[in-house]
């Protein structure tokens, strides 16, 4: 049983290591990793206080769903950076600038 | 100091060494590289949090799963001639601004609140049974829901990426 501020510490590295690769990254596959990140740093976060409240199992449930969750998304959104490269011959974000020709 | 208190720290410097590499990773490739091992570090984590279930499902899930999608999607998306795909860095005050104000934040709001532990961490060892049972009785709802989600979602990419009618230049 570790302390559960270790937990968070680290979480919250993670969420904010995410957020800065979403922001800077100039590239939507190294955009969906970042996304990825976050949502791994909120199940830590389940996990962590489900190990401190360990009569019941909520935390762990709802980690699973967010894991699948997080599956959909990286899945649809692959499936759209691979269109939107096929339709702008590009993976750079910031020149997808129009929304029809 | 016990070997599980330094298994939990050499998976928490994994997850945190590589998550902040994937800052300075101009390669798209070595990107998802360090994400994998940032998620494999922390499915140790999660074993030594008491919770099998949930890092047997992040390896088989991420590792299976995501980093083979992923890793197609980098291949479709370069022109496939020959040098590795080098990415830009954009906003990076901005960018690094947030984080380091959202981590600050993060902090401060950790460091102020105390948790008490729970009354009963002797048997925190969860059956995976348990988690198997909760499935099919008190969160069956939301697991055909998750169910359908996934097959919506699959439907949905699989369209998605295969409509190639619209092409411009």
């Amino acid at each position: 049983m570790f302390p559960i501020e270790h937990f968070l510490y680290l979480a919250a590295l993670l969420f904010s290591v995410g957020l800065v690769v979403v922001i800077t990254k100039k590239n939507m596959i190294m955009v969906l990793l970042g996304i990825e990140l976050m949502l791994n740093a909120s199940n830590l976060n389940l996990v962590a206080f489900n190990q401190l409240y360990p009569e019941g199992i909520n935390g762990q449930m709802f980690a699973l769903f967010v894991i699948i969750v997080a599956v959909c998304e990286a899945a649809v959104g692959l499936a759209i950076v691979i269109q939107v490269y096929h339709y702008y011959h590009t993976s750079v974000p910031g020149e997808v600038n129009e929304l029809s020709d | 100091m016990k070997l599980t208190s330094i298994l939990f720290y050499a998976f928490e410097a994994l997850a945190a060494l590589s998550s902040i590499a994937l800052i300075f990773a101009r390669n798209v490739f070595h990107g998802a590289l360090l994400l994998i091992t940032c998620l494999l570090a922390l499915a140790g984590i999660y074993i030594l949090a008491f919770a099998e279930f949930v890092a047997i499902t992040q390896i088989l899930v991420y590792a299976g799963g995501i980093l083979v999608v992923i890793i197609f999607g980098i291949m479709l998306t370069t022109k496939l001639s020959g040098k590795p795909l080098m990415i830009e860095h954009a906003y990076r005050f901005s960018g690094s601004l947030a984080g380091i104000l959202f981590f600050a934040l993060f902090v401060y709001f950790i460091s102020i609140e105390t948790f008490d532990s729970g009354p009963s961490p002797a048997n925190a060892l969860k059956e995976i049974r348990t988690i198997g049972i909760a499935l099919m009785t008190e969160f069956v709802l939301p697991f055909e829901v998750a169910g359908i989600l996934l097959l919506v979602a699959l439907i949905g990419a699989a369209i998605i990426a295969s409509s190639t009618n619209t092409k411009k230049m």
